[in-house]
């Protein structure tokens, strides 16, 4: 492992308004030929921001390569995880960006229309973003590029965040995940081969656009090539959005953000993993240790994590769809089963029946909320045992 | 598209499926069942209650076998450790919010969760019980359908079933995570909404959540009131189903063995709804031939075509709710059950030297709807209340049980004089197209003096399984009074499901088809895929049932309804002609125009 920085190195790519123009990075990249963008995707190893991590420019390629004259291509802006904001940063600051790398997008899979699906609870957004949309779309129209881009908006489910529930919502039906197969790229929005990626996702493909794929590949780990935007809070000084190299490990991190007294560290928001102090040396921040969307919660001893972890999971019986057993029942028993055993209603061996539970949701839930909500729930349980019974 | 063959193990052993088969469908070729729940055969696949989940082998996670198509090259395991666990822990999940009161439960016995439940020795319930912190209330306010949240385990067959089925969409899922439920228009009751208490719904929930509200003791303490006078009725697709509840095989046709079931059970008569509709296709089938005459010849505008059959009760209250513009289309005559009922408290009353009052009218139905019929206000042209107790097929197959009949020993015997007799015409009013059918035999004979010009009088056209069929019959050589109909084409339509009568309504509605007459029949395959029917369903099992309801018109010594002998008395002795003034009072009825929500 190549870790070579001692401290979070800062970068500032995604907030940076100096030497780029958003709408000519667009006319200059459809110049290219959509094959070249799409080596150039995968060659900088741009992975999504969102927190699954799937490569960038193999998605592009799945979607070019389906055979359908409509296809589309959206933003996922429901930026819903606990502890994550910077989607609504990025949209706030540099919106054009993500417009541009959306277009560019479009171009390379072969869509003549761009969605925006903003979070219900961002629409205070709505009215610039579509002003700027207005002005970025004429502009598309003047270089001859047919593709538009039109802004959606969620009405505040968690799950619409989910990619095929993400779909349903904006055909007008209950947010619920679809089975996969079939994925996306070959039937997504009203059934059409669909490129659907983060909102940050799509201003570093703007960027790897411009400055070319070395440049960003030239930081971060093998795994976990470039920068991400952190979305930082809870017990630190420096709560906020920073951009930084991937790769640090949770010790360095927390070096720089913590406040001196931090026992634990939630790493990709509710549905993350909790990483103890005792394993902050040896976590990596990145794909080949905790993958992350950008949100970092620090707690400090003052902290009960009983309390972290059952309002977690509070939040995800409120937010399953409800659709499939594991999620929905699940959810609940795992939020009674804690609170039976801190009130000495069910043995602190119980928890072992829930850490099953838990680890039959990963395995079986329909869509990646139900999956992850084992990873708090274990982690937690696991590091904060006692914290959790007494 | 082409269909290329997939290659893969199940449990180590290969098979070669066509592309596109699920994984759940490739088990079942090699013989191995994977449980289900949200699985239903005649709906989407929806994925989302997890019984189903196998193994693949490379993949992360399980993946549930009734969502997933095979790929080339898969290792599936069915069975393997983390499968059994994996299911088990899902079972008893829903368990947890299930109320599993199950010696108090309606569905006891046929219950999909308890199978599986028993398959998986769930034994002590691992987990904390859900269901006592939850306002769960149970909506028993329709005559028809107990929905009861309590039981549902929110697999959404019912929620498809109405959608995708019957076009309805009366329930729907509402509210998310641990609220989610089944619901309706701002959890209205049942009796309040669009539904059409079609019980579709029942016959694919696969626990107790929706069942139907039950009349059997009531029905218990007629029969044993010394003062009533109880006669019974059954209608046509009943004999060809009761066998499941009892038993047999799907498509065992029973007539004989039932009518000295019910005997048994202590009615006083044991008739027959056949003999109702023999009688409907004479009034339906003047009113038809009326209709055409007004429109032809006196070029009345007033007068609505295409005329639809009002034989259905879930169709009628769906047409009341989604196409209230089309109700002067509706033939005016009641459904066979609720003639029947009437005439039982006159004709049959006075007959048998009975007073009206102490005439009790039970209804042996392929539905549930029938029994929402059975209440309708406009239902007491005797004076009294034209029916008064309607069962289910499923409930009288309880009866029989609780009566300790040993069923597959009874003897056949006929029905009752006076209301007993049949045609085959009427017996086809059991399947889809059979009332169109058995109208086309009568309303063209009467017209041209000749059998229809079909072999055998079996008109193939209109049968069938497709959710929208048509037929044309040229109607050649009247009778002189019926000349204005020499050469005219009559259009007929036939459709099932409601799903399939909405888009032939929107079809009607948009100028698109132009028909003359219409049969629409709720529920799929007709009376015999009905809501009141055994459990489960399936187009296999409705198929078997269907061969058996013309298996039965085609041993049938008279075919034609209007050949029906005890018909012919009725008419000369009471009721005088088809349409007559007194067929108006007690044979007809009207609609009325309902919300959409």
């Amino acid at each position: 492992m190549e870790i070579e920085n001692t401290r979070p190195k800062r970068v500032d790519f995604i907030f940076n308004k100096e030497g780029i123009d958003p709408l000519k990075v667009v006319e200059k990249t459809i110049q290219r030929n959509p094959d070249d963008i799409i080596l150039d995707m995968i060659d900088s190893g741009l992975k999504g921001r969102g927190g699954a991590g799937f490569p960038t420019g193999l998605k592009w390629k799945f979607t070019k390569n389906e055979d359908s004259p409509v296809k589309y291509v959206i933003c996922n802006a429901d930026e819903g995880e606990p502890g994550t904001f910077k989607d609504r940063e990025i949209l706030d600051q540099v919106p054009e960006k993500v417009f541009s790398g959306l277009s560019i997008c479009g171009y390379t899979v072969g869509a003549r229309e761009g969605f925006i699906y903003l979070r219900g609870e961002y629409n205070f957004l709505l009215k610039s973003l579509n002003e700027k949309l207005k002005r970025f779309n004429d502009g598309l129209k003047k270089m001859g590029l047919d593709f538009t881009i039109q802004m959606r908006s969620g009405s505040g489910a968690y799950i619409c965040g989910e990619e095929s529930a993400l779909f349903e919502s904006m055909e007008g039906y209950r947010g619920e995940p679809r089975n996969k197969p079939p994925y996306p790229t070959v039937a997504g929005y009203l059934g059409k081969p669909t490129a659907i990626n983060n909102v940050e996702t799509l201003v570093y493909a703007c960027m790897i656009c411009q400055f070319g794929p070395e440049k960003f590949r030239e930081i971060g780990t093998r795994d976990s090539r470039g920068s991400k935007v952190f979305s930082v809070s809870g017990d630190t000084p420096k709560a906020g959005i920073h951009e930084l190299e991937l790769g640090m490990t949770v010790q360095q991190f927390v070096e720089e953000f913590g406040d001196g007294d931090t026992k634990a560290v939630q790493v990709g928001g509710a549905s993350g993993g909790c990483v103890p102090r005792k394993n902050f040396k040896d976590t990596i921040i990145g794909y080949e240790g905790i993958p992350t969307g950008g949100s970092m919660m620090l707690f400090n001893s003052s902290r009960s994590m009983y309390n972290v972890l059952h309002d977690y999971l509070e939040f995800f019986t409120e937010e399953s769809c409800g659709q499939c057993t594991p999620c929905r029942v699940g959810c609940q028993q795992l939020l009674k089963g804690i609170e039976a055993v801190k009130r000495g209603e069910r043995p602190p061996a119980y928890l072992e029946d829930l850490k099953k539970l838990a680890a039959t949701m990963k395995l079986s839930a329909k869509c990646g909320l139900g999956q992850s909500v084992a990873n708090p729930f274990v982690s937690i349980v696991n590091n904060f045992r006692e914290e959790i019974i007494y | 598209m082409n269909k290329f063959s997939v290659n893969l193990t199940i449990n180590d052993i290969p098979v070669t499926v066509p592309e596109g088969t699920t994984i759940l469908e490739a088990a079942k070729k090699l013989d191995f069942r994977i449980p289900t729940l949200c699985y239903h055969e005649d709906l989407c696949v929806a994925g989302n209650c997890r019984v189903c989940v196998v193994e693949q082998v490379g993949a992360k996670a399980l993946v549930a076998a009734c969502a997933t198509p095979v790929a080339e090259g898969m290792c599936i395991h069915t069975n393997s450790a983390t499968v059994r666990t994996a299911r088990k822990t899902i079972i008893q999940l829903l368990l947890s919010e299930h109320n599993a009161d199950c010696t108090k439960c309606y569905k006891n016995g046929n219950c999909e969760l308890q199978n599986l439940a028993h398959e998986y020795r769930v034994g002590e319930h691992v987990f904390i019980d859900l269901i006592n912190e939850r306002r769960l209330t149970i909506d028993d306010l329709s005559p028809s359908i107990i929905k009861d949240d309590s039981k549902c385990i929110r697999c959404q067959r019912c929620v498809r079933t109405c959608h995708d089925i019957q076009g309805v969409s009366a329930l729907a899922v509402a509210y998310k995570g641990d609220h989610q439920k089944i619901s309706t228009f701002l959890d209205h009751p049942l009796v309040e909404v669009v539904c059409t208490n079609c019980g579709q719904c029942i016959n694919r929930c696969p626990v107790g959540a929706l069942v139907e509200k039950t009349n059997i003791e009531e029905v218990w303490d007629a029969i044993n009131d010394p003062t009533k006078h109880v006669v019974v009725q059954t209608a046509p697709a009943v004999r060809v189903a009761i066998g499941e509840e009892l038993g047999y095989d799907p498509g065992e046709r029973l007539t004989g063995k039932m009518v000295t079931a019910l005997r048994r059970l202590g009615f006083n008569s044991v008739l027959d709804t056949d003999f109702t509709a023999d009688l409907t296709i004479l009034e339906e089938g003047t009113e038809l031939l009326t209709r055409l005459k007004k429109v032809l010849v006196d070029k009345d505008e007033t007068v609505a075509l295409p005329m639809t059959t009002s034989c259905s009760p879930g169709w009628v209250k769906f047409i009341e709710h989604t196409f209230p513009e089309f109700l002067p289309n509706v033939s005016t005559c009641k459904s066979p059950q609720q003639m029947f009922g009437a005439l039982a408290k006159t004709y049959y009353a006075t007959k048998k030297g009975l007073k009206a009052q102490d005439v009790c009218v039970v209804s042996i139905m392929p539905c549930t709807a029938k029994k929402y019929e059975a209440n309708r206000p406009e239902m007491r042209s005797s004076g009294y209340k034209d029916v008064d107790y309607v069962l289910t097929t499923r409930e009288l197959g309880t009866m029989i049980k609780q009566a300790g009949i040993n069923f597959r020993n009874l003897e056949e015997s006929h029905y009752d004089s006076l209301m007993g007799d049949s045609t085959g015409a009427g017996v086809i009013f059991g399947a889809t197209g059979g009332v169109m059918e058995a109208a086309l035999r009568t309303v063209y004979e009467i017209v041209t003096g000749r059998e229809v010009p079909f072999k055998n009088l079996n008109i193939l056209p209109v049968r069938g399984i497709e959710g929208v069929r048509e037929a044309t019959i040229k109607i050649e050589g009247c009778q002189p009074e019926w000349g204005f109909l020499e050469g005219v084409e009559v259009s007929c339509a036939v459709a099932h499901s409601l799903a399939n009568a909405k888009k032939l309504m929107e079809a009607v509605k948009a100028g698109l088809v132009n028909y003359h007459f219409i049969e629409i029949m709720a529920c799929p395959g007709g009376c015999l895929g009905g809501g009141g029917q055994p459990i489960p369903t399936s187009a296999e099992i409705r198929n078997k049932r269907s061969q058996a309801i013309y298996n039965e018109d085609a041993g049938l010594p008279l075919r034609k309804s209007h050949d029906n002998p005890e018909v012919k008395i009725l008419y000369e002795e009471f009721l005088g002609a088809p349409n007559s003034h007194k067929a108006h009072t007690l044979l007809h009825t009207h609609y009325t125009p309902r919300k959409r929500y």
